[in-house]
């Protein structure tokens, strides 16, 4: 549903994206994670076909941003980076008019605005100007234009950023269910916690790069390793740990054991036998968590060591040179 | 059978008038639901109303009390016409001032939308720039416009109450005419200054551009209007059509999401920008030669159609030159002529006393140097009155000469000095012969400069696109068009006068 290769973007000799490729599929959610400035918006103005690609091809509901501009926006949804809106306008004003430019008809407009606004618990300002809003309600009044049309496509800038965690709650529960209807969305967010809630896929950008991506789980494997599992005893232990042939001990204090292993459906029944042979009773066997957070800043780390490498090495940035 | 071939042949004709209204209707869809919200908004804003309702009826008051002065005071000297002279002027002050606020809502249409952030959701929208540009064109003309012609009704209705005046049909026409070309013109200036601007602010600051020259074409216009030349109004308003045109076309060609959402334009990357200019200007050459090869032999072959453009103005400036001088000329009776035209021995004398020395630097008034210096600063004054009016008042500046040459051939031949073979060997081509071919290249590159102004900037930004038009002008000007007038002036000074001496002296035909 999205799809993009190579996706370049140059403003004067800046390069702002560098070879983005992104494959999103119907029913799948991208959180596109990145610092400010990584080109994470300018990468959503190219899919949205407002920003036209320096280099490389996106589809975005199977139209050409670059040759199909006005298909691609008639079927995308887009929340942008500023959720600033006409503050003379009526809350139903807004949405009619942006109804309109999307060519509904007078029911679907009906049918839609009433839908959107009370799921947003909006229905009650529909007559309120929007200056009048709040920040969150304004967002809300933001996610609601984009979806008014239906877009089988969304990218949605920050879409909870501005909002109290009920609201956001909606929110993301509204994502949810549009992807389960089938739709491609894109999130850019700077929330890692709702990024590691809602995304199926996950791709970090960094001056204009991807850096990584993959599905949490795949990303938190390649970066931290395998995943660890702790295991916590009834009583106190003050014997040796226990040797387990191929499991690799991180932490043993008495009173729990750590460990990491790739395969955990092997080695976790394997622990726990051994440990009930020693007569210790245990209590819990539980994965330790990690976060989509400790991947990100372990990702952008390792980015800027390869930067500062690349820096001083001659040839290389003879190369980047003549790219620009 | 027979009846029905004519309803299948009219459903034919119909189909595609049909899908003509469709799609008429299709692109006029989204505009109108733009204007409709535009001006929703500005009905809204105290700041916009009040103004304009205070322009729209204190004006007319103001004027009304204006003119019962006036004519209270010519009265006296039993000089009503004036009075009468003046109040179309007044109406066309009335007309203007609604107007002002247009130009304040068309400089923020696109950039105070930018600064706010609210332009975003509208360019994902499924519009096109065209829809979206007119849109929020019509917007801003609808409100002043109709104010404006609100105030001149009701300063009509006023003045004819209370001094029983009221123009003629002509007169009223071309009043409504100039005010709605103002208004047409001074909008499409300011879309195309809020396109390009980043803020409210840097819009606000480059309206100058429009106020100062609509200020002088106000004056113009009250002296004309004093003088009832209303032939000359007329030619006005179409000039003013014609602008409006040009910058509608240029604001539509610049008018793109890119510049909207891109960058910060107001940071002035100067080492980028002479970057791209000189990239454009030198290109990859390793030497001065290739240079003339790779960059110039190109450019010069692309400026093809431009320069057999120039060539025609520049054969038509003479026949106009030569017309205008005969038509003249011809209302003088001969022995006046020739009692005040230089006889042959009079002008070998004078062409003898211009024969400039053979040094460049050295000599007076008409030196090689005297005579390059001057020419140089015509190329200025050109260059620049081209640059602001898409290269046409900088052509019209280098047609005056030709139009003079025409008017000196003309008097030559009346008074039978000389042929218009030998006038033209004598007093033009010895040096013609580098500088007409400069002139030509000179304002064909100026005339591609213009277009480029209002061209679309595809695949690259505006201050890129603009460069690299202003490289190529550059090209043909440093490497062409400055070396043959150099060229030109050591001829003028060395050897036209010598030609001419020798034209005269030999009696050529």
């Amino acid at each position: 549903m999205i799809k993009a290769q190579g996706l370049a973007k140059v403003f004067d000799d800046f390069w702002a994206v560098h070879d983005v490729t992104l494959d999103i599929p119907p029913g799948t959610v991208l959180a596109l994670l990145g610092p400010n400035g990584a080109g994470k918006t300018t990468t959503v103005r190219m899919l949205a076909s407002v920003l036209r690609p320096t280099r490389g091809h996106a589809w975005v509901a199977g139209y050409d941003v670059r040759t199909q501009p006005l298909a691609v926006r008639a079927h995308v949804g887009v929340l942008t980076e500023h959720h600033a809106l006409y503050r003379r306008m009526s809350v139903y004003e807004y949405l009619d008019f942006f109804a309109d430019l999307y060519r509904l008809t007078p029911k679907q407009k009906q049918v839609r605005i009433e839908r959107w606004l009370t799921f947003f618990g909006l229905w009650d300002f529909r007559n309120h100007r929007v200056g009048g809003l709040s920040k969150g309600m304004r967002q809300k009044l933001a996610l609601s234009r984009a979806l008014l049309h239906e877009p089988p496509v969304l990218l949605l800038d920050e879409p909870t950023s501005a909002m109290d965690p009920e609201s956001a709650r909606r929110v993301r529960e509204a994502i949810a269910r549009l992807r389960s209807d089938e739709r491609a969305i894109l999130i850019c967010t700077h929330n890692l916690t709702e990024a590691e809630t809602l995304a199926d896929r996950v791709a970090i950008i960094r001056r204009g790069r991807i850096i990584a991506q993959g599905t949490p789980s795949e990303l938190k494997a390649r970066y931290l390793g395998p995943p660890e599992f702790r295991v916590t005893f009834a009583r106190g232990w003050d014997g040796h740990p226990p040797s387990i042939p191929g499991l690799r001990i991180t932490r043993w204090d008495g009173r729990s054991l750590s460990y990491r292993t790739a395969n955990p459906a092997r080695d976790n029944p394997a622990v726990l036998r051994t440990l009930m042979d020693m007569g210790l009773d245990i209590v819990a066997l539980e994965e330790v968590p990690r976060s989509l957070e400790e991947v990100y800043l372990k990702v952008m780390a390792q980015a800027a060591q390869a930067e500062a490498a690349q820096a001083t090495a001659p040839a290389d940035v003879d190369a980047v040179t003549e790219e620009v | 059978m027979s009846g029905g071939i004519p309803m299948v042949e009219s459903r034919d004709e119909a189909a595609p008038r049909a899908r003509f209204w469709a799609r008429w209707r299709t692109w006029w869809h989204p505009v109108w639901v733009i204007v409709r919200r535009e001006l929703r908004d500005q009905r809204r804003d105290w700041r916009i109303l009040t103004p304009l309702v205070g322009l729209t009826l204190f004006f007319p008051v103001l004027m009304l009390f204006t003119a019962n002065r006036m004519v209270a005071f010519v009265q006296r000297f039993g000089a009503e016409l004036i009075a009468e002279r003046l109040f179309p002027f007044l109406l066309l002050i009335v007309g203007f001032f609604p107007l002002s606020i247009s130009l304040v809502i068309a400089l923020e249409s696109f950039a105070g939308e930018r600064e706010r952030g609210t332009i975003e959701p509208l360019l994902v929208a499924p519009i096109t720039d065209g829809q979206f540009y007119v849109g929020k064109l019509l917007a801003v003309l609808v409100l002043p416009l109709l104010a404006s012609y609100l105030g001149v009704a009701a300063l009509l209705l006023s003045l004819y109450v209370r001094t029983g005046w009221y123009p003629d049909v002509a007169l009223l026409i071309v009043v409504v005419a100039l005010v709605t070309a103002k208004a047409v013109v001074m909008i499409s200036g300011a879309m195309v200054v809020s396109t390009q601007a980043t803020s409210v602010r840097s819009a606000n600051l480059l309206a100058s551009l429009i106020i100062i020259p609509i200020a002088l074409l106000l004056q113009n216009e009250a002296t004309l209007l004093l003088w009832r030349r209303m032939d000359v109004l007329w030619y006005y308003v179409a000039a003013l059509l014609v602008v409006a045109v040009l910058l509608t076309r240029t604001g539509l060609a610049h008018f793109n999401r890119e510049g909207l959402l891109g960058r910060d334009l107001d940071a002035l990357n100067l080492g980028w920008a002479w970057r791209t200019f000189w990239g454009a200007f030198w290109g990859q050459a390793p030497s001065l030669r290739a240079w003339y090869r790779e960059q110039i032999g190109p450019n010069l072959r692309a400026l093809r159609v431009p320069l057999l453009l120039m060539a025609g103005l520049l054969v038509v400036a003479v026949v106009i030159g030569a017309h205008l001088t005969n038509t003249y000329l011809n209302q003088i009776p001969d022995d006046v002529l020739l009692a005040n035209m230089p006889d042959r021995d009079e002008m070998v004398t004078n062409l003898a006393g211009l024969r400039g020395p053979l040094t460049f630097f050295g000599g007076g008034r008409w030196s090689a140097r005297a005579i390059l210096a001057h020419n140089l600063r015509a190329i200025a004054l050109v260059s620049l009155l081209g640059v602001l009016s898409y290269g046409v008042a900088g052509v019209l500046v280098l047609l005056l000469p030709f139009a003079l040459l025409g008017a000196g051939q003309a008097l030559i031949t009346r008074v039978g000095l000389m042929s218009v073979p030998a006038y033209w060997l004598a007093f033009v081509l010895p040096h013609g012969i580098f500088e007409i071919p400069a002139v030509l290249l000179l304002g064909a590159a100026l005339l591609r400069l213009g277009a480029a102004w209002a061209s679309p900037a595809r695949g690259q930004s505006l201050g890129a696109f603009w460069l690299r038009a202003l490289a190529q002008w550059a090209q043909v000007l440093v490497g062409v068009v400055l070396p043959l007038f150099v060229l030109a002036a050591i001829a003028e000074a060395w050897l036209t006068p010598r030609v001419a001496v020798w034209v005269l002296l030999h009696q050529l035909p």
